[in-house]
Parts: C-alpha cells; structure tokens; sequence
C-alpha cells in the first residue's frame, strides 16, 4: 500500500489518509471531549464553546464517514501474529466501540438539539434541519444518551492511548509505528529490513484473522 | 554470545516497567485533566448545576416538571412586525417590515407555579422569533429596568441569601442584610421593588431586555444594545389596596379579557450605547439621553396553558440569536444561558420520567398560595 512491492504481503502501515484522519480526529475528538464536559460545567464559558462544539462535532461526522470509506478500501495492517487471543479481541471490539461513538455522539448531539426545540447552528446564520420531533422525552433520553456516550468514549479513547503506548514501550511489535508513519525508505530486497527500518518495524507475520480495527 | 555476563541484560519483567510506568501516568494525568475540566474535583467551584442548585434550595422545594425560575406563567402566541428602522442597526431578518411569528411566554418571578400574582414584584416576557430565513431568536426580558447585581458570584450569593431559614420558613433577614451591604449595587434594585408602581395588567408592563447584546449590521457596524418592549395599552398602577384584594391568578384572568377584545400590542425599542456606558454591568443604567430606535411591536393575540402551551418545552435562552445579533461581555448573560440549561434539563427528565403531572396538565393545578 504505501510502498511498491510485488507480493500480496498485507500492509504494515495505514495508509496516508488514514494515518492523516486519524491524528486529526484523535485531536478533534479529545478537544471535543473536554469542550463538552467543560461547557456544561462553565457559567462563563458556555457561550464560546458551545459555538466551538457544534461546527466540531459535525466535522468529526464528515471526517469519520470518510475515514470508513477509506478503511474499507484500504484494510488496515493485521495485528501481530503473536498477540495473544484475549488482546486481540479487545483490539477488535474497542476499534468497533470507538467507530461507533464517532457517529453516535454527532448524531446523538444533532437528534438531542432537535428534540429539544433548538436550532443546530453550526455557524452563524447557518443551522442544520432538525432530525428529530421536538418532544420532552425524546430530548430527555438524547441529552442523557449525550453524557453517557461521552464518558463511555472518553474511557475507550484512555484504553486506546494505553494500549497504543503499550504496542510502542513495551511490546514494541510495530503496531504503534502502523500509524505513527509510513513506512520508511523503499526497500531494497527482504534482508535489508532490519537495516534500514527501526526494530519495531519488522516483518509483522500475516494474520489474517487479526485484522486490526482502525 | 557467550563473553556476556547474563546478569547485565535487563530482564524482559525489568524493561516493561518504566513503559508501563509512563503509560499509567499519562492515563491518569488525562483523566485527572477530564475530571477537573468537569469540575468534579473543585467542589467549591460555583457550576451552572450548584447554581440551579442554589436556585431550588430557595424555592424550598423543587416543582416537578416546572421552570426553577418564573415558574408560573402562560403561553402566548403572535407576531414581530418590523417597521424597517432596526436594519440600520442590524441585519437580523426580524427587522425587516415582515411579520415573523414566535411563541413566547408571559410570567411572574419566583420559582413556585402557584406564585401569587398580586405577590410578585418581577413579571417577565419571553419569545422566540422564527424569521422566515429559517433563523431563531430567543429573548428573555423582564419587567425590572437593570439587573440587581453586576456579578455571577454575587447573583449567587443573592440567591442563597433568599434560600428559607428552615427555622421559619422565610428568608432570613440578617442574611439578606449583609449580602445587601456586601454588594452596594443591589441597592438600586431595592429602591426599585420598593417604589416602582404596580401595573394593573401584563399587557401595560415594560419589559426590559436588561442585558447588553451587540447588534450588526449589513455594513458589519457594531453597536452595543439593550431593548425594551414598551406597551400600547394605557399604562395604570395599583394602588395598594387593588393589590391586596387581587386575585392571586389575576394576571392571567386579565390577559385573557383583554385577548378577548383583540390582540396586544408593544413597541420594541432599542437603546445604543455610547463609548463608555457600562455594557458589562446590567446592574447600571445608560444615561436616558441615549439614542432610542423603534424598530417594530410585537403583537400578541392569543394564550394557552403552559402545561399544554407550545412555551412548556422551550428553553428561552437568551443567547439563542440569529445573524445580525451577538452576545456581549455580561457575565450575567452567559450565566443566564448556562442556567436556563440545567433547569431546561431537569424539568424535561421531570416530564419524561412522569414525574410532572402538574406540570403536563395531567394533574388539576393547585390554587395559588403564598
């Protein structure tokens, strides 16, 4: 994917989008965590960072949608072979988790707004249509859904960085690297691995049936 | 390799321990950060939910379902008409000779349902604009001509300073003495609910936007503002005895008379300031020699229930604002906005959860009392 080479062997590395959407959103994402906790606890600062929350979260919808898209034609890198069952899972069901509150926060914010009679200005002069009915429960339901789903993926994403840091300080398999970079000069034929590429970058193993959740 | 001392290599145990080391530390410095962004290790920090806190405390007790503020009120329904003049000022489509109909809110202070209108020395109006180029404007105005404190910190404090002594059941005066010392500013506002006169109707009250909002034209020209909505219909006071003969629903018995006879009528005037006027502080007043725009009326023509009224699930936040309209640097504004929300929040759980009966109109409401 991110080199020439003539085998099937599967990726290493995410692709450039995928690597650029990634950093991005993991920014976005931790920015919109603490705007929304911080918003809301805020008698002075609402006003700014409510103006700040929505055009973000919206953004995070556009960006997550295209990162799908980008995902499934451009399969992430198998997991090491050797990384154990249980880890493996959790790898798998924690990148499901986190895709799934990317959508559901925008979406579940848009719907909560709607249901609760406001306007979904994203900026000035601009407002989203409403996509739900403005109803008492509805909002009621939507606006808890908001603060739990948040907390929920503020833990995911605190698993995730810990886990990411774990693949890079003390498995050191690569896997952290699969998204920190490219892959590095073109390589000269199989041996020159370990020269030219840092030791966290060796030949993962294919593993098909660990295919790594972004 | 066998010149190596294996006692010099690291053993695998030995090397994962200052990875994990740092990865613990920069999980809990996240979550530390999270938390203390949510103010849930600062106890002391004054929140928009101790605030609503404080707010139910001095209601001594919580209405379910019902706003935490001014709770008691009724549903109205009408149009803004522009007259044209306001465009000079800003470019907000309301302003335009057009009718833009909205859903508004005529109330009392206080936080209980069953407030005494004869009682109530704040009355307040709400609306919410719905212009035609699919913008929102939302306003909260009451009948008072400034704020009575020029701080969050001290409107909180006047808050608590309200809060029932549980001994008696009334606020304590000695409190209520000493927050009026400690904030010489409230002074005005006293003389104010002391003195000002007692409109017969909702329908002959001013009702005062109080803060400073920033109004932007077409040419980008900011100008700082406050607006009142003055009434047509022919003011007239209460005397003390008509007061205490009223009835303590009587405001809303007279707006539905006066519906009945035909729509209700205010003119909406906008005050700019100039280059020194306290546009942060809605405790003070602009000099009266400001400039005045009438820049439309707002029409009211028919009432409902607020437990069935298009009003029930509005928050009428007063930063909700189309283009051509902003927020200014009163705190008290943003304030505002942050604890309509939580009220907002708490009353629709109430109602979502059947926990408002009184509230939705499934429950007969009870008399008004004291």
């Amino acid at each position: 994917m991110n080199r020439p080479t003539p085998s099937p062997r599967p990726p290493r590395h995410f692709n450039l989008v995928a690597r650029v959407l990634h950093w991005s959103m993991a920014l976005a994402i931790l920015a919109m965590l603490f705007v929304g906790v911080g918003m809301v606890a805020s008698l002075s600062l609402r006003p700014v960072l409510v103006d700040l929350h929505r055009p973000l979260g919206i953004a995070i919808l556009l960006l997550v949608i295209v990162r799908l898209i980008n995902r499934l034609r451009h399969p992430p890198p198998p997991l090491p072979a050797d990384l154990p069952r249980a880890h493996a899972f959790a790898a798998r069901a924690s990148h499901w988790l986190l895709y799934t509150l990317m959508f559901a926060m925008p979406l579940v914010g848009w719907s909560m707004l709607s249901a609760g009679g406001y306007p979904v200005t994203i900026f000035k002069g601009f407002a989203l249509l409403p996509i739900a009915p403005h109803h008492a429960t509805i909002y009621a339901v939507l606006r808890s859904a908001h603060t739990w789903l948040a907390l929920l993926l503020f833990a995911t994403v605190l698993m995730h960085l810990a886990a990411a840091l774990f693949h890079a300080w003390v498995r050191r398999d690569g896997v952290f690297a699969s998204m920190a970079r490219g892959a590095l000069a073109l390589p000269p034929p199989a041996a020159a691995d370990a020269d030219l590429e840092s030791v966290e970058d060796k030949p993962i193993a294919p593993a098909p049936t660990n295919q790594r959740q972004q | 390799m066998p010149d190596i001392d294996p006692a010099a290599i690291p053993s695998t145990t030995d090397r994962r321990w200052p990875g994990l080391l740092a990865i613990a530390l920069i999980v809990a410095s996240a979550a530390l950060a999270f938390a203390w962004t949510a103010g849930w290790l600062t106890p002391g920090r004054l929140t928009p939910q101790r605030f609503t806190d404080a707010i139910e405390a001095a209601n001594g007790q919580v209405w379910q379902g019902f706003r935490r503020a001014h709770a008691k009120g009724v549903c109205v329904a009408g149009y803004f008409e522009g007259n044209g003049q306001g465009q000079a000022l800003s470019s907000a489509r309301v302003f335009a000779p057009v009718r833009t109909p909205f859903v508004g809110r005529l109330s009392i202070g206080g936080g209980s349902p069953y407030g005494l209108d004869n009682q109530a020395r704040v009355r307040s109006m709400a609306l919410q604009l719905d212009s035609d180029d699919g913008q929102q404007w939302r306003m909260a105005m009451n009948s008072f001509p400034f704020f009575g404190v020029s701080s969050v910190q001290a409107f909180h404090e006047q808050t608590l300073a309200n809060a029932p002594d549980p001994a008696t059941g009334k606020p304590d005066p000695a409190r209520q003495a000493a927050f009026a010392a400690a904030h010489p500013e409230f002074a005005r506002f006293a003389a104010w609910a002391k003195s000002a006169p007692w409109p017969t109707s909702w329908a002959n009250t001013t009702f005062n936007g109080v803060n400073t909002f920033r109004f932007v034209n077409r040419a980008g020209e900011v100008h700082d503002v406050r607006w009142s909505m003055q009434p047509r219909a022919a003011f007239a006071a209460m005397t003390p005895e008509q007061r205490a003969a009223a009835d303590g629903d009587f405001l809303g018995e007279d707006l539905g008379a006066r519906l009945a006879q035909g729509p209700l009528r205010w003119d909406m005037l906008v005050t700019v300031a100039q280059p020194g006027d306290a546009v942060a502080d809605p405790s003070q007043s602009w000099p009266e020699d400001r400039r005045r725009v009438n820049v439309g009326s707002v029409v009211i023509e028919s009432a409902t229930p607020q437990a069935t009224g298009a009003c029930r699930d509005i928050n009428y936040d007063p930063l909700v604002l189309p283009a051509g309209v902003q927020g200014s640097d009163d705190p008290i504004l943003a304030a505002r906005s942050a604890v309509y929300s939580v009220s907002f929040n708490r009353r629709e759980h109430e109602i979502a959860g059947g926990k408002a009966a009184a509230a939705t109109g499934r429950a007969a409401p009870q008399e008004a009392t004291p």
